[in-house]
């Protein structure tokens, strides 16, 4: 069985974040930011199971459970929060977002 | 193993690129949907077939299906696209895009500069039983803590959408 080098699994972890990363700072929409936000959870998950696979060790795996339990309930709060500032200003610009209080 | 890594690695990056910048929100998401399911082959090359199955179920899943609830009852469609592509003008993404590659850039040197230092380790397949066994053993306390997060994240979705029908009953008076 050939391995995989933890190096590469990091790489593409880093490329992944990245490009969430520039999602959330180019993109607008409130729904892509989301989306991209996804994708970083998602990287930093990645990062996990592969330092995870580095040592042969189950904590990488639990770690990716606390992740995902964590992008769940982010996933849900952010989704009702993006409906109810649609139905107040009928737009999904970031930007009208920034008067939010209380 | 490693061929089935590289290239779910090149498909899940290429998924993501065209995910960040789709216009329509519905093809973005099959996109992050085609992404997650390459991160979750990735999972799997790497030794952690219940994380590449958790994957899939939660994520490519019941997230996934969350956001084209989303994207349903938000009816976003040509309007929503042309308003997208009037945001979408060069001048406002190229300065975060190149950003995002400096910061990766810098990211992938740090790694193949320190990678000299770690040694790669065969991939030993880490099992559901272990995980299992973890997670409840020295890490229960953290899987306390995250179904209290659960917890707190559906009743705040539960009171925002709430106050949303009330907001409505006092429109229609």
């Amino acid at each position: 069985m050939n391995s995989v080098s933890p190096e590469s699994g990091l790489v593409v972890a880093a490329v992944l974040f990245a490009l969430g990363l520039g999602g959330v700072l180019a993109r607008r929409n409130m729904l892509f930011v989301l989306m991209s936000i996804e994708i970083m959870l998602n990287a930093a998950a990645l990062a996990m199971i592969t330092a995870g696979a580095r040592h042969h060790a189950a904590d990488g795996q639990v770690m990716f459970m606390f992740i995902l339990a964590t992008a769940a309930a982010e996933v849900a709060v952010g989704l009702a929060i993006v409906l109810l500032i649609y139905r107040r200003r009928r737009t999904l610009d970031v930007d009208e977002a920034r008067e939010m209080r209380g | 193993m490693q061929g089935l890594f590289y290239v779910s690695a090149a498909v899940a990056v290429l998924a993501t690129a065209l995910v960040v910048t789709r216009r329509n929100a519905a093809h973005a998401l099959l996109y992050l949907v085609l992404s997650l399911a390459a991160v979750a082959g990735m999972f799997y090359a790497l030794g952690a077939p219940l994380a590449a199955a958790l994957e899939v179920i939660v994520y490519a899943g019941a997230i996934m299906v969350l956001f084209v609830f989303a994207v349903m009852v938000l009816a976003l469609g040509r309007e929503g696209e042309r308003q997208e592509s009037q945001w979408l003008r060069p001048r406002m993404w190229l300065g975060p895009a190149a950003l995002a590659a400096v910061l990766l850039g810098e990211l992938i040197y740090v790694l193949a500069s320190g990678a000299a230092a770690v040694a790669g380790g065969t991939p030993v397949v880490v099992g559901p039983q272990e995980v299992g066994a973890a997670l409840f053993g020295p890490y229960a306390l953290g899987a306390e803590l995250s179904s209290m997060l659960l917890l707190a994240g559906m009743v705040a979705a539960y009171h925002l959408a709430r106050r949303k029908q009330m907001d409505e009953k006092e429109g229609e008076r």
